[in-house]
């Protein structure tokens, strides 16, 4: 063997070797039962170089928000604002307990939350769907301004419009600096316009029980900064009540006994569920403004199960009917290339764990499509041989000639795909998203095994001396 | 040595009037058919509701058709077997959720038990973002390709041509989901991608031997030379394509439901592809560039026996350089 052939087979054997080492761990974490799987993933113990499960093979839900821009507050830049909305759903998720869940910014205002093996998602919603902007203000009921006005309220159909502004008679008995916010009890009451304290100055959120009358209610604590000024804010206010408002509803408005500085508690009428999501969205913080739902998408684990299977054993049959189509055919030649066919899949496998892509239907198809293009190519080259074959050359020319002059149009075919490929990831999303990636993967892969690999088996052949090749 | 095609001598350009009124009819008939008939657009791009559910023990349809009426929408029904049926309401109007719990209260009233297998509600915005993305995705490997083309072949005809039997095989395959009224939706969409980057892999690789023939026969008459080089790669045209059918075939029959118009659209587009690729590509290269090679292009050059071993050499390369005028 020479030495340019040597290192070859050696190149060859390194990345056999690297690709077992990279597709080791999925056959490990697979091979385990499901409740040990899951139990590894919250712990967050989940190898990261893998190979994952798209929604549509594993079951799951996704849930696509729209930040709701016009209600960012002022001069916040909008990929500010979407970085830190992602920041804390994220926060909110990861307390909620669910594993490997992906959150990404799509487009200017979107945010996809992707929940594996979460078939209903309406706790995830909740907890994703609070603004949760807590603020503290004083409250002034006792003007006649402010008994009028609320008067005026109950009695009016539609107080509010439709953006949620009171209406303009209203409006105009609210005394400067103050506002109407809605009580969580019903009612109304009338509190200062500016929060000083707000949820940014806490430091800490928990559960705890109400000994009194049996409820939960939320115990939180300031940072240094935030201690500071509710001390200030208090301190000013003894004997006047506080509101503690969340999401512009006041939750309870208890009197300043003595001055606060550390901590306080929120309480009201809340579920052990509900006190539970606040904690948790308090202590990620406030969104900078509401997200909605846009689109929702859910698959029952079975359901995946079942497209998993067909999905699969109808690519398996694909497959083995190509691989035996191709010996057949071309013979030797024939299974030379099904050799190269059956790397380029482990190769690309090999590849996807390392980036730790997701696997999806489109997907597979995605490989399908890049197979199928390996096989083009081997096509390609072994037609160039029978064509040189035929013009009675000799082997070792036969070989060369075939791969010399296939080349072109397998470098051209594959690029363009390429390209196709690299304009379905600019624009895809989701599924599409899947698909690109696998094709690309693949048919770099695939110019690696089906012309480099190939070739090396070739010239493994000739140094045998052989005269005689079967096409 | 098994072989399907012995070597071939067939005059493709011949009937190229045969196929450009072929083309015509084509387009006639999808503009015809896209006015009327439309598509089935699913709700990935028009927005709204989804939900297949399973039921324990079996449902008369028509009773579930009612209780679906009831709710005072207008949804779709369609069975799967096995007790399943995946309910949609294409709407745009409602917030996301509103539409599947006023379905799932429509289905609570039938007491039979049921589990929510797959759900999918989609806002009218992300629908119509859908919708953009994709052409635009379209519209831009299109648009790469043709500049890929014209650069490797060094003559922007060529890369039009390709792009023009690309658009063909994609008005094609939007023409069979007119027709058979099957529902488009995101994987649809992936498939028509992909057949546009298989579709322009056959017209490379007869490209490629045009461009080899030109410089090896420089005397040889185009429509000759275009021939000589589609009857050369017919045996790997049917070779390729002929795997690739045997594949999609078995996707299609036994990949499930997802797959299945994935499959569908790859095998349309597939066998419009190979079509197009003899059938329009060339012919319209000939017939642009006057039956010869006299529009600037700048493959002319006197077959040596160094240039052809210069050409191989190149090949053997993949690259080429671009400039060959000084030639």
């Amino acid at each position: 063997m020479s030495n340019k052939l040597a290192v070859k087979w050696g190149l060859i054997f390194a990345i056999l070797l690297g690709s077992a080492f990279l597709i080791y761990p999925n056959y490990k974490w697979y091979s385990k039962p499901l409740a040990e799987r899951e139990t590894l993933d919250t712990l967050g113990e989940r190898p990261k170089r893998m190979l994952n499960l798209g929604l549509d093979l594993r079951g799951g839900s996704s849930l696509l928000l729209e930040l709701e821009v016009s209600k960012l507050s002022g001069n916040e830049p909008l990929h500010e604002a979407m970085a830190r909305a992602i920041e804390i759903i994220r926060n909110r998720i990861d307390q909620y307990g669910v594993a490997e869940t992906s959150i990404t910014k799509q487009g200017d205002k979107w945010i996809m939350v992707q929940l594996p093996g979460v078939s209903n998602p309406q706790r995830a919603e909740e907890l994703i769907g609070k603004t949760a902007m807590l603020e503290f203000r004083i409250v002034k009921n006792d003007t006649t301004e402010a008994q009028s006005a609320f008067e005026l309220l109950e009695n009016t159909e539609k107080p509010f419009d439709d953006d949620g502004n009171l209406v303009p008679e209203i409006a105009k008995l609210v005394p400067p600096g103050l506002q109407i916010m809605r009580n969580k009890e019903g009612g109304y009451s009338l509190v200062s316009d500016t929060a000083t304290v707000t949820g940014a100055d806490l430091e800490n959120a928990r559960v705890i029980m109400m000994s009194d009358n049996g409820y939960p209610a939320i115990s939180f604590s300031f940072n240094a900064e935030g201690a500071k000024k509710f001390g200030q804010l208090t301190g000013a206010n003894l004997g006047k009540q506080l509101a503690i408002v969340l999401d512009n509803t006041i939750q309870s408005a208890p009197v300043i006994q003595a001055r606060i500085t550390k901590d306080g508690q929120i309480t009201g009428h809340f579920t052990s569920d509900e006190a539970r999501g606040l904690a948790i969205v308090l202590k990620a913080g406030a969104l900078p403004a509401p997200v909605k739902v846009i689109e929702k998408k859910t698959i029952g684990p079975t359901l995946g199960e079942d497209s998993i299977k067909s999905g699969l054993s109808a690519s398996l049959y694909a497959l083995i009917l190509i691989l035996l189509f191709m010996a057949v055919y071309y013979k030797a030649a024939g299974v030379i290339a099904d050799i190269a066919l059956l790397l380029n899949f482990v190769f690309t496998v090999a590849l996807m764990s390392y980036f730790g892509a997701t696997l999806t239907l489109p997907g597979i198809a995605g490989m399908i499509l890049s197979l199928a293009m390996a096989i083009d190519a081997n096509v390609l080259i072994i037609e160039r041989m029978r064509e040189e074959k035929l013009l009675g050359k000799p082997v070792y020319e036969i070989i060369n000639l075939g791969y010399d002059k296939a080349w072109s149009a397998i470098f051209d075919s594959n690029i363009t795909t390429i390209i196709v490929g690299a304009c379905l990831l600019q624009f895809g999303t989701g599924p599409v998203k899947g698909f690109a990636v696998t094709l690309i993967i693949g048919l770099l892969v695939s110019l690696f095994t089906a012309v480099f690999v190939t070739r090396a088996i070739y010239e493994l052949i000739l140094t045998s001396n052989t005269q005689e090749i079967s096409l | 040595m098994m072989n399907i095609f012995p070597k071939t001598h067939i005059d493709f350009l011949k009937y190229r009037k045969v196929y450009f009124t072929l083309f015509a009819l084509v387009l006639i008939a999808g503009g015809f058919c896209f006015f009327t008939k439309g598509f089935n657009m699913g709700i990935d791009f028009t927005g709204g509701t989804m939900v297949q559910v399973q039921f324990a023990s079996p449902v008369d349809m028509g009773r579930l058709r009612s209780a679906l009426t009831a709710t005072g929408a207008n949804s779709e029904l369609q069975s799967f077997g096995d007790n399943t049926y995946s309910i949609s309401e294409k709407s745009t109007e409602h917030e996301v959720g509103v539409v599947q719990q006023r379905i799932e209260n429509a289905l609570n009233t039938l007491g039979v038990e049921y589990t929510v297998q797959q759900t999918n509600s989609v806002g009218p915005a992300v629908g119509e973002s859908m919708t953009n993305r994709a052409i635009g995705a379209i519209a831009l490997s299109l648009f790469f390709i043709i500049i890929y083309v014209a650069f490797r072949f060094s003559n922007i005809l060529w890369g039009i041509s390709g792009v023009v039997a690309l658009f063909h095989d994609l008005w094609v395959m939007a023409l069979a989901f007119s027709l058979t009224g099957r529902e488009i939706d995101l994987v649809v969409v992936a498939a028509f991608l992909t057949v546009a980057g298989f579709s322009i892999n056959d017209t490379i690789v007869i490209f490629d031997r045009m461009r080899e023939n030109i410089r090896l026969h420089p005397k040889m008459n185009f429509g000759e030379l275009i021939n000589t080089s589609i009857n050369e790669t017919l045996s790997r045209t049917v070779i390729t394509t002929l795997t690739v059918l045997f594949a999609l075939l078995i996707l299609y029959f036994m990949g499930g439901e997802v797959i299945n118009s994935f499959a569908f659209a790859m095998l349309i587009g597939c066998i419009s592809g190979v079509y197009s690729t003899i059938a329009l590509t060339t012919p319209l290269v000939y017939t642009w560039s006057h039956g010869q090679l006299n529009d600037g292009s700048s493959f002319e050059k006197p077959a040596t026996k160094q240039n052809v071993e210069e050409v191989v050499k190149q090949q053997h390369y993949g690259k080429r350089k671009r400039n060959r005028k000084h030639n």
